[in-house]
């Protein structure tokens, strides 16, 4: 690195009394007096939540309207802060999704525990979890911060399924046996 | 009505003024913190305060949400809250001048404001009446002697509460404060020379520097801060270094002093300290309109009397004493207002100078351009009115 040597000029008289340059300050000032602000007042206006944001994890639907989760509980095993727990359950044999072997008879999230890591999406072999754009999560209780099924399936709502798996599981077997 | 006032005892008529004045300041004292508020955040490139609202102001339509969002109304909330917070009173400190010192501090910020003339009317000869509460002849010479009192709560505080910090903001505060009080003074003597020319009576009055700038003619319709430009300015820089804002705030500087001499104060005591510290920027913004800035006259080269004559054939109502006297009320808290707007901009402007940096600016620059200042248009005076 070669050594640049700067001459530092003296200061000009004009320099010297300030003036100059604090009109020129109060120029740049009042420049951001008039310009439009940028602040964001939050509870009315909201910021745009970008895709792939990791919100509040909530459970889906498929287009169906068939729950997605199958209550295998590697959510469950995979949260770091043990925030998920499910009560596995059956599905009732006269139901239109019995094929699906089995739902979650309960599943809570603890909102208190939760540290919206989104291991839980990412281990999920139905893409029943998923982590949304919701990001603000109150409540008075301790009791109202735990997220129980129905309440996750309301966050949730539906999303596009690019598998139908259960699906077409269901139609290779009745085609005659097989995998697919 | 006004029989009646003028029909009551001396004393009556005095307390009634004393509260009038009381009634002003304090909630133009509010306002102004508030606009501070409100301008650092929009320089700041925020909204700022725009919550708070009464339920039956939300009520009205347009101006409603207006005022709310113009945050008048956080100054109800302020005021309430520095009203009704625990005040309380360390157990280190001296107990009675810690008391004392905000007292101290409101009192020559209040008294002041008695011999400043704020407006003017025509009376029915057609002479300008200047309106103040004592339009006292030594007017200039009161605000100084009275104005400069504030220091002593600045050193009271410091002193009373009996800890590092506002002790060493108590100290820089009257060491400043001393000063920076005699360049002010030197630089408003010109202004004094010109106006007490040889044969006419002689007067430190404000008013009188106000009719100065009313005169006819080019140099009479002048106002002084074009003729003296240079004491204007030493005016305006002491002045921000009396009134301890940035960027010569050493005395709370909370950079290195905490909260400076008010470290140790809360509630309504420290608010007190706060509207003090605008009615002396209201004071001083007010003595610089009057000096240099024409006072009441709307506009270099043309004084009220001349916009009244302008004025009158319009409607006869617009020539009455009572409409030309809050008429030139408003002229004057215009250009005060702009002022003090002009001390907010400044505080985000200018970065605040050390304390050295301040001690030497006031000794070593502005007092020997003050004294050149006033010997250049002493001589200059004695040529031109001598002539």
């Amino acid at each position: 690195m070669a050594v640049v040597p700067l001459e530092r000029k003296p200061l000009t008289f004009a320099e010297r009394t300030y003036l100059p340059q604090i009109a020129e300050g109060l120029r740049t000032t009042w420049r951001h007096l008039v310009r439009p602000k940028t602040t964001l007042e939050y509870p009315e206006q909201r910021p745009a939540v970008p895709a792939g944001y990791r919100g509040v994890p909530t459970l889906v639907k498929d287009p169906n309207g068939r729950e997605k989760c199958v209550s295998c509980q590697l959510c469950e095993f995979v949260c770091p802060p043990k925030a998920i727990r499910i009560t596995p359950g059956g599905i009732a044999e006269d139901s239109a999704h019995a094929h699906v072997e089995k739902a979650p008879r309960e599943f809570e999230i603890d909102m208190l525990r939760c540290i919206y890591c989104g291991m839980c999406q990412e281990v999920c072999p139905e893409e029943a979890i998923w982590l949304q754009s919701q990001y603000s999560m109150t409540g008075y209780s301790r009791e109202e911060m735990v997220n129980n099924k129905a309440r996750l399936y309301e966050l949730g709502g539906t999303l596009p399924d690019e598998h139908f798996k259960w699906d077409h599981k269901k139609a290779a077997e009745e085609r005659g046996g097989g995998h697919h | 009505m006004i029989d009646l006032y003028l029909s009551l005892h001396p004393v009556v008529q005095g307390v009634l003024k004393g509260l009038a004045v009381i009634m002003v300041i304090f909630p133009i004292g509010g306002i102004c913190s508030m606009a501070e508020r409100k301008v650092s955040a929009w320089i700041q490139g925020r909204p700022g305060p725009n919550r708070a609202i009464v339920p039956w102001v939300s009520w009205i339509p347009v101006i409603g949400p207006f005022l709310q969002r113009l945050g008048l109304f956080h100054v109800l909330a302020d005021g309430g809250k520095m009203l009704f917070k625990e005040d309380a009173l360390p157990g280190h400190v001296n107990k009675f001048y810690f008391v004392l010192a905000p007292v101290v501090a409101m009192m020559p910020a209040l008294t002041t404001v008695t011999t400043v003339p704020f407006g003017a009317y025509l009376d029915a000869a057609g002479r300008v009446v200047p309106l103040a509460l004592a339009n006292v002849d030594i007017g200039l010479i009161a605000v100084f002697a009275v104005g400069s009192l504030g220091v002593y709560s600045l050193i009271l505080a410091g002193w009373a509460s009996n800890s590092k910090y506002p002790f060493l903001g108590g100290v820089r505060a009257s060491a400043q404060l001393i000063s920076y009080e005699l360049s002010l003074t030197l630089s408003v003597l010109p202004v004094f020379l010109w106006i007490n020319a040889p044969g006419t009576p002689g007067t430190m009055s404000l008013s009188r520097a106000v009719e100065f700038q009313s005169l006819p003619g080019f140099w009479g319709g002048m106002w002084f801060v074009f003729l003296m430009p240079v004491s204007a300015l030493v005016f305006l820089v002491a002045l921000f270094a009396e009134t301890n804002r940035h960027p010569f705030d050493m005395a709370e500087g909370e950079a290195d002093l905490v909260g400076g001499f008010h470290t140790e104060y809360g509630a309504f005591k420290w608010g007190l300290f706060f509207v003090a510290e605008y009615a002396h920027m209201l004071i001083g913004s007010g003595v610089f309109t009057l000096l240099f800035l024409g006072g009441w006259n709307p506009l270099p080269w043309v004084s009220l009397a001349t916009l009244v004559s302008w004025l009158a054939p319009l409607h006869p109502l617009l020539a009455h004493p009572l409409f030309v006297g809050v008429l030139s009320i408003g002229i004057f808290l215009g250009k005060v207002i702009a002022l003090i707007f002009f001390f907010m901009w400044v505080r985000w402007t200018v970065p605040r100078f050390r304390y050295d940096q301040v001690m030497d600016i006031g000794w070593r620059k502005l007092l020997p351009l003050s004294v050149a200042n006033l010997v250049f248009y002493a001589a200059a005076i004695a040529v031109i009115q001598t002539r």
